[in-house]
């Protein structure tokens, strides 16, 4: 760990928030895409069963 | 060679993305991982500065993809409106959850910044305000998509809307040459040897740079699949409540 001195509160917090924000937009994005995917599927299989 | 429009074919583009996604991840990922270890543990301190300095990293990438991600955004939009390609609309529906969020990490990773610096969180600087207004655009342009039930007549609205919050983007890049005022300092990287940054900074930034733009290509490929998948689902419903 670098030696941040007095700022080392502000540096941690920046970082800390932007990995956070940059990690929840790629998770909801998952999870939202496989979610789509899935309701997709399902509603094609019963468009193909009549 | 493979004409650009081709990707306008939902089909085309589902087959192209699906075999760039996982290196577009990849490179992301990487470049993100040099870059911030880098930025954080290899690069020392400024002298006025001392260890803030290190927010740099975050703070003109977001700024700059935020911004990016508008144009971006501006001519999916005018895409849309000329050729009618259901892809570029979805693609600018698509790049504006990832744009926002770069907007609150520099609008967050700025605050924090600027307060040791400044000895304030915020200022209604010139800067500062237009990027505060390009947030206020990109919460109305995604409220207007998901306020509007027709695809199309949403597409349509939040093209004109994107057209208009493009006046924002642009000032928000170039608002200190326009009022050359306020706290905010100049431009971060400049072609003029001595007004850039020092190379010990510059090096890293460009790398971390280089994985905000491929993060945010990556997002925008997969999430427009996404909404290409959601489009289809809609059209499928539609169809099921008329028989």
């Amino acid at each position: 760990m670098p030696d941040l001195g007095a700022y080392a509160v502000e540096v941690i917090s920046a970082y800390a928030v932007s990995l956070a924000l940059l990690a929840a937009l790629v998770i909801f994005s998952v999870w939202r895409g496989k979610r789509v995917k899935r309701a997709l599927e399902d509603a094609e299989a019963r468009l193909r069963n009549g | 060679m493979a004409s650009v429009w081709e990707f306008a074919n939902p089909r085309k583009f589902m087959a192209v993305s699906d075999r760039a996604l996982p290196w577009l991840f990849t490179l992301a990922g990487a470049a993100l991982a040099i870059g911030l270890v880098w930025g954080f543990f290899f690069t020392p301190d400024d002298f006025r500065q001392g260890s803030t300095v290190k927010i740099i990293y975050l703070h003109v990438p977001s700024a700059m993809m935020a911004i990016n991600a508008w144009i971006m955004m501006l001519l999916a939009s005018l895409i849309w409106i000329v050729r009618r390609h259901h892809v570029s609309a979805l693609a600018a529906k698509a790049a504006a959850p990832i744009g926002v969020t770069f907007t609150v990490i520099a609008l967050a990773t700025g605050a924090i910044w600027g307060q040791p610096m400044w000895g304030t969180w915020w200022a209604w600087d010139p800067r500062l305000t237009s990027f505060l207004i390009l947030f206020l655009f990109y919460l109305g342009y995604m409220a207007l998509w998901q306020a509007i039930e027709d695809p199309d007549t949403a597409a349509d609205l939040t093209s004109v809307l994107c057209l208009v919050g493009s006046v924002f983007a642009v000032i928000s890049r170039y608002a200190l040459i326009f009022w050359n005022q306020g706290l905010h300092q100049g431009a971060t990287l400049s072609l003029d040897k001595e007004e850039n940054i020092a190379d010990v900074f510059y090096f890293p930034l460009l790398v971390c740079i280089a994985g905000f733009v491929l993060l945010f290509i990556a997002l925008v490929f997969y999430r427009t699949r996404t909404e290409i998948r959601a489009r289809r689902l809609y059209a499928i419903g539609l169809k099921e409540r008329m028989v």
